[in-house]
């Protein structure tokens, strides 16, 4: 029986395969490049934000190059697993990846020797900039109110919305430090992702979380959560009524989680040109723009040598952060 | 009402019925194949959906979770593999049941228990979500440390033999928990600077290893006999199921209630529900010694429990867009996607798509039964084949499983590893179901005591100042320390 059925899955994957092959690959047949399947790997697990990103660029990006783009997720390791696997990949652009923020934070902890320049940038896909959420009934109209409060208060105020040293927890420090408070004046509650964090703040076990507005949608939208702020250089297209950090309380200080698509380094110049074509494509199509409004996502795009010099950017002002606040080893 | 009418007739539509359909015959065929979740079957279906119409899109989530939850409990049955880690708990009770010739009564009880188990998660759901996403949403990690607790607390019922050896088994479960990086602090721990080990061990492969594996083992060692003793046929199912049915209803109802409860509990779902209600329904039973025997009255409680469990998951999900379970944490993604927004006003605007995903649960439900008893006969066939050819397809299955959970040869390495430990454990009378436990609860136990202590600045007592967590306090306490002072008890009765 199991040997039957997983016959009958090969059978059917092979049939769908030359289906697919044979409907869309007319103009992939006189290229060269991709003669078979492409891999994608993912970092994080199945079901997040990164994978649903992965998923729809890895089903553009099939119709594009005529061969099927197979997820795969490489979870584990706060990250470290998934991208050191991209990044040890033979560079023959049958095996992509999308890195995630965590790429300029993890070498900065000593996890690993991996940076964004460890891989041939493909395209900038998305950005997610931070928000300061606390609940719908505290007693804050603006985030100035929230500071003075944790200023007259320092330790009394618990914040999450990640693990310890994640991305939202240095969104927090970064502000902190930015409008010359001490960041560790609000301690940090490690925290699965930030559903369980929005989670302990309805609970009352913290006061604010700095995960980004898609993520704290549905409490926003339930009523539950206000948005004081997001630390980005201009509002949302989901929510325009909240100010900028700037507008709120002066301060230059932006941060968000972004997502790329990269190769390993030394992908050959043809291969790389034509995945940044396709991937260029893919963000202007109907679908992934409808996908990014669709979920609340933002988008931001940048090809090859522009996602480059962003990675290089972003890792030296999240390396700052990180040093101020005793995370960088 | 005619909300809910209208609500019905979104899914009386032949496409929509026939996605949900096939939906469960690929959610059954995915869940059937050890390594592969639940949640992996969901994610898989996630691009298909980008090409449907909400509620069919829906329906196929709804359908294909269900499905996979209750086929995790067929290689569990017949080849002591749990397809996912749902079934974990009782597997090894459900394989003692197939040695005893009983593979068709105990697959049958999984079909029919798994489906009730649904429904009633599903009335929950209908009748009062809005109502205990509320309750849900009040717990914290106080309240989750004694939860963890008074799951581990377990571990003394569903070990059969000694307190110690469970003890031992469920340390080294704990312990397995602790390598990796994954832990409040982000600190390596135990990975001698390997990647892999950053990574930690991944609870499925050291789930097969742990039980098929050192099965393979065990048979290898002795020389892959055939068993002596002949598979009955199921016979009627209505008229087994009528009796197990009025036999069994305490139990039924009780891993019914377990089940949805801990469901509805964000970041706990239905693989520690099952465990839960495996070893309450030890606990109270007027039976214990038959447990771990083939015994079909823990199977009953605890297969109602994970599928209960399920639908309990979306209470959160469709009122708050809190994930209850990482099934639901992929679904909310995919409400978005079609406009179906979680939170207070879906009930409110939008309750026609609310009916028409509460009837496309019962459906998947119903549909479950036709399919089940389907896979269960051509599954039961498995075991007419010889031990010695059905042995190596076996190890195959646990390879390719292994392999299959990160697409890593690494997997295989810790399965193979797990697997002669399991062995070895046997083999001195130490139970594996223990260490499996440790390993599901060590992380939820460490970080929701860690992160407790941060909030509170260190101060113990917070863990009782909370009405919730201290009334939980109090239960787990006494859950603990009653055994020890009846022993004492008894002994000084002894004495004098």
């Amino acid at each position: 029986m199991r040997r039957l059925l997983l016959a009958g899955l090969a059978l059917a994957a092979s049939t769908f395969a030359t289906f697919t092959a044979a409907t869309l690959s007319a103009p992939a047949a006189m290229a060269a490049y991709p003669d078979r399947p492409v891999t994608l790997i993912v970092p994080w697990g199945a079901g997040g934000g990164t994978d649903a990103v992965a998923r729809i660029v890895a089903s553009l990006l099939e119709k594009d190059l005529g061969q099927p783009v197979a997820v795969v997720n490489r979870t584990g390791g706060q990250g470290v697993v998934g991208h050191q696997a991209i990044a040890d990949a033979t560079p023959d652009g049958y095996t992509i990846g999308i890195v995630t923020v965590e790429i300029a934070m993890m070498h900065w902890q000593g996890l690993t020797q991996l940076s964004g320049a460890s891989y041939t940038p493909l395209a900038l896909m998305n950005d997610d900039p931070a928000g300061v959420q606390v609940r719908a009934d505290a007693p804050y109209k603006t985030l100035d109110d929230l500071l003075a409060d944790i200023k007259a208060n320092p330790g009394r105020f618990k914040a999450s919305g990640t693990g310890q040293g994640g991305i939202w927890h240095l969104a927090l420090a970064g502000m902190l430090s930015s409008v010359k408070m001490d960041p560790k004046s609000v301690p940090w509650v490690p925290s699965n992702g930030a559903a369980a964090g929005l989670q302990d703040l309805m609970a009352g076990g913290v006061q604010v979380v700095t995960c980004s507005l898609p993520e704290a949608r549905s409490l926003i939208d339930a009523g539950r959560v206000k948005s004081l702020a997001i630390m980005s250089t201009e509002r949302s297209k989901l929510m325009p009524a909240i100010p900028t950090l700037k507008e709120a309380a002066g301060s230059p200080w932006t941060i968000g989680a972004w997502r790329g698509i990269v190769g390993p380094k030394g992908l050959d110049k043809a291969i790389s040109d034509k995945l940044q074509a396709a991937l260029r494509k893919a963000y202007d199509s109907k679908e992934y723009q409808d996908f990014l409004s669709g979920r609340g996502f933002g988008g931001r795009y940048a090809d090859g040598p522009g996602f480059a010099a962003f990675m290089a950017q972003s890792d030296a002002s999240l390396g700052a952060v990180m040093k101020e606040v005793g995370l960088a080893k | 009402m005619n909300a809910v009418i209208a609500g019905i007739e979104m899914v009386l539509h032949w496409h929509v019925l026939a996605t949900i359909f096939v939906a469960a015959a690929f959610g059954l065929l995915v869940g059937a194949i050890p390594g592969l979740t639940a949640t992996m079957a969901i994610a898989l279906l996630v691009p298909v959906t980008f090409f449907m119409d909400p509620i069919s899109a829906v329906g196929a989530m709804i359908s294909c979770s269900a499905m996979a939850i209750f086929a995790g409990d067929i290689p569990a049955t017949l080849m002591r593999m749990p397809g996912t880690p749902a079934s974990a708990a009782y597997s090894e009770e459900c394989y003692a049941m197939t040695r005893k010739g009983e593979a068709e009564v105990a697959l049958g009880a999984n079909v029919l228990f798994s489906a009730l188990g649904g429904l009633f998660g599903t009335a929950i759901l209908i009748v009062s979500a809005p109502v205990l996403a509320e309750v849900a949403l009040g717990f914290s990690s106080f309240e989750y440390f004694w939860l963890a607790l008074l799951g581990l607390t377990c571990a003394i019922f569903i070990g059969s033999g000694s307190p110690v050896k469970g003890l031992v088994s469920l340390f080294l479960g704990l312990f397995v928990a602790q390598i990796g990086i994954d832990n409040p602090a982000g600190t390596p721990r135990f990975t001698f600077g390997n990647t892999n080990l950053l990574g930690g061990i991944d609870f499925i492969p050291a789930m097969i290893g742990l039980f098929a594996m050192s099965e393979v083992i065990r048979t290898m060692a002795s020389g892959a006999r055939d068993w002596s003793v002949r598979q009955t046929a199921l016979g009627n199912p209505l008229k087994g199921w009528g009796r197990l049915m009025v036999k069994y209803w305490p139990q039924q109802l009780r891993g019914n209630i377990t089940g949805t409860a801990i469901g509805i509990l964000p970041g706990a779902g239905a693989d520690i529900a099952a465990w839960v209600s495996y070893a309450m329904s030890r606990k109270l039973s007027k039976t214990p010694e038959k447990f771990g025997t083939g015994h079909v009255e823990g199977i009953i409680e605890s297969t109602s429990s994970n599928n209960a469990a399920l639908a309990g998951a979306w209470v959160p999900a469709l009122v708050f867009g809190i994930p209850g379970d990482s099934i639901t944490a992929i679904v909310i993604g995919v409400l978005y996607l079609k406009g179906l927004n979680p939170g207070p006003t879906l009930f409110l605007n939008n309750p026609e798509s609310i009916y028409a995903v509460f009837t496309v649960f019962v459906i998947a439900n119903l549909a479950m039964i036709p399919l089940g008893l389907a896979a269960l006969k051509a599954g039961t066939a498995l075991l007419r084949f010889p031990r010695n050819i059905l042995i190596p397809l076996i190890l195959m299955f646990c390879i390719v499983g292994a392999y299959a959970v990160n697409n890593s040869a690494y997997g295989v390495v810790l399965m193979v590893v797990f697997g002669v430990l399991g062995f070895l454990m046997e083999e001195h009378d130490i139970p594996v179901a223990p260490c499996v436990l440790g390993i599901v609860l060590g992380k939820m136990l460490e970080e929701s005591f860690v992160t407790s202590m941060i909030k509170s600045d260190g101060n113990l007592l917070a863990f009782f100042e909370r009405p919730i967590s201290a009334g939980l306090g109090v239960v787990t306490l006494l859950v603990l320390i009653l055994p020890v002072w009846s022993a004492i008890r008894a002994r000084r009765a002894a004495a004098t």
